[in-house]
């Protein structure tokens, strides 16, 4: 179960979902269209990562075979050091002193990167294992996926050379900008936010 | 038949060549093509019988709208509005966004799978989905980083697809989301779903549970016809209102749970700077917005009356009226819109307007249902900043001046 206080519905909004929800819940399913997911479907399938290190399988990858493996299956397209080819490969490292403060709405231009943006950790390893290499998608294993987050964490500052990483010690990750992210607050009317 | 040919290039020559010499001539600079030559039509198309039937229609050689730019493996192309009239976006001319290009889908394969927290997991195919209840619906779909090019460097050569063309209105035939959601027995603790689609990136986003059962769908047609596979064949979310890249295309699975898995393209992406050092997140809807779209760049026009004419529209429900202006802001005048302005979907406005010849710079406004206008560009900047990155929906337009040339205005 998650729960992160910061994007919690409010009582009204669970409440009203709560509602809505019951019936079919009860009542079993009304049109019987469909079948039943085999726990083996709904495995092959759910790799989703979240923060909290729900989904984050076993394994375990270290900065140093992470190295390696950069160089090997993504410097060809984000650079060496992960530098990028904007706007198609988006720079992945860099803690340059004007990117730090948060500064992005005064300058687009200002890159935005792991170190100085993403507020979980747990977002890089979903990523990298779902959607790269580019040219070979979904076919990293765990201990790579694992060993190229822990790379691309030290490459920005976030986690020490030497570290290794797998789910427990990811999920205890903080990323350095998390608490700038907040909820959407605009919600129609004459006011402009 | 020499003589024939002889004369359609004679004719084509004569007839074709000077109305479309300002068209081709835009169309070749934009295509960064050569010009292509004059249709082969025939001096009277009276005097000779007419083509046969065929499978599947085109255009007239004389209309050729086309998206731009084309080749882009991960990123868009533009819906060509300044070509269009009316409310719904061609299919084939509808705007495309994808992060790990358009996925070959076999529909006999494809499954929507939803579990996480529901009673029954199930497994649903097309054909099943194709059972259920069906509703048809019109809705715009909008890329939140529509108008970024516009906000933070306009040009006075942008045409109304490069400034606002991350956008298309479709009518859309699928079943609720609740429905699928209570077949499997959503359980009340769930407050986000998960929603994954079947391209390379296997892309997913974090939605509330509110969404769902309010007004959200999965779709498998778009204006009669089944998805075309740039915009999610065979299945698509649609959630109305909502910022385009959340309409997860080509849709496989949903999961459901109590908080947000903060993918990639819900903090990467999809967030947006503010001047105060945050970052918004979860800025699912999509405010009001307007954009003339017709006379406007690449058009030349002449003094005397000419409608004024675009679109509007609003993530949160109904646009209530669009002003516009032919003086650069100074008065306002209603535009008339012209059917009855549906939720969350495109209304076509116009404004007939008397043009003397003198320089002239043309706006739109649009008012939603909430009482939110559409702010200028200075207003929004002064909320949102320079930098920030998403959800640029202030006021634009057009300069005309007493040559009839017609440039973007973007700094409102």
């Amino acid at each position: 179960m998650r729960a992160r206080h910061l994007f919690v519905l409010t009582a009204v909004g669970a409440a009203a979902v709560a509602a809505a929800c019951k019936g079919g819940s009860a009542e079993g399913p009304k049109y019987a269209l469909g079948r039943a997911a085999t726990p083996a479907e709904v495995a092959a399938l759910d790799i989703d990562a979240a923060p909290d290190g729900h989904g984050l399988p076993p394994g375990h990858g270290s900065v140093a075979d992470g190295a390696a493996l950069f160089q090997a299956k993504c410097a060809m397209c984000h650079g060496p050091k992960g530098e990028g080819m904007p706007p198609a490969f988006p720079a992945l490292v860099g803690r340059d002193a004007k990117g730090e403060g948060f500064p992005f709405a005064t300058d687009y231009k200002i890159t935005r990167t792991i170190g100085n943006y993403w507020p979980h950790a747990t977002t890089l390893f979903d990523y990298v294992r779902r959607a790269m290499p580019h040219p070979a998608p979904g076919s990293l294993t765990n201990d790579e996926t694992y060993a190229l987050t822990a790379w691309l964490l030290a490459a920005n500052q976030v986690i020490p050379a030497d570290a290794v990483l797998d789910s427990a010690r990811l999920m205890q990750v903080k990323m350095p900008y998390r608490d700038r992210f907040v909820p959407d607050n605009r919600h129609g009317g004459a006011e402009l936010k | 038949m020499t003589t024939r040919r002889e004369l359609l290039a004679g004719a084509a020559g004569l007839l074709g060549g000077a109305m479309l010499a300002g068209a081709t001539t835009a169309h070749a600079a934009q295509q960064g093509a050569a010009a292509a030559p004059p249709p082969d039509v025939p001096p009277d198309a009276t005097k000779l019988q007419g083509a046969p039937t065929s499978a599947v229609g085109s255009r007239s050689p004389f209309v050729t709208p086309a998206r731009t730019p084309v080749g882009e493996v991960t990123g868009s192309s533009l819906t060509p509005l300044h070509e269009l009239t009316g409310t719904i976006t061609p299919a084939d001319l509808h705007f495309e966004r994808h992060h790990a290009g358009i996925p070959k889908i076999d529909p006999a394969r494809h499954t929507l799978l939803i579990h996480g927290l529901v009673a029954r997991p199930l497994v649903f195919t097309l054909a099943d989905i194709k059972r259920f209840p069906q509703v048809t619906r019109t809705h715009f779909v909008e890329c939140s980083g529509n108008g970024r090019a516009a906000y933070r460097d306009p040009k006075p050569e942008m045409t109304a697809q490069k400034v606002c063309g991350l956008f298309g209105n479709s009518e859309w035939t699928g079943v609720p989301l609740r429905t699928l959601l209570e077949e499997a027995g959503a359980k009340p603790a769930a407050t986000w779903f998960l929603a994954e689609g079947g391209d390379a990136c296997v892309m997913t986003r974090s939605i509330p549970m509110a969404k769902a059962m309010d007004d959200a769908l999965v779709v498998w047609a778009q204006n009669g016809e089944p998805i075309r596979p740039e915009q999610g064949f065979p299945l698509r979310l649609l959630l109305p209102g909502f910022e385009g890249n959340a309409n997860v295309k080509w849709l496989r699975r949903l999961e459901l749970g109590t908080a947000p898995w903060m993918t990639r393209w819900e903090t990467s992406k999809y967030t947006d700077p503010l001047p105060d050092g945050t970052a918004r997140q979860f800025s699912f809807e999509l405010d009001a917005r307007s954009i003339i779209t017709s006379p406007t760049v690449p058009q030349q026009i002449a003094k005397g009356t000419w409608p004024v004419s675009g679109l509007a529209w609003s993530g949160r429900g109904v646009i209530k009226r669009v002003e516009v202006s032919t003086d650069g802001g100074t008065t306002w005048h209603d535009a008339e819109l012209q059917g009855t302005p549906l939720p969350k979907a495109a209304v076509r406005f116009t404004h007939q307007w008397e043009w003397d010849g003198r320089d002239a710079t043309l706006l739109s406004r649009a008012i939603d249902e909430t009482g939110y206008v559409q702010p200028t560009r200075t207003a929004l900047m002064k909320v949102r900043g320079p930098g920030t990155d998403f959800h640029f929906n202030h006021i634009v337009g057009w300069r005309v001046t007493p040559d009839g040339h017609i440039a973007f205005h973007g700094e409102t």
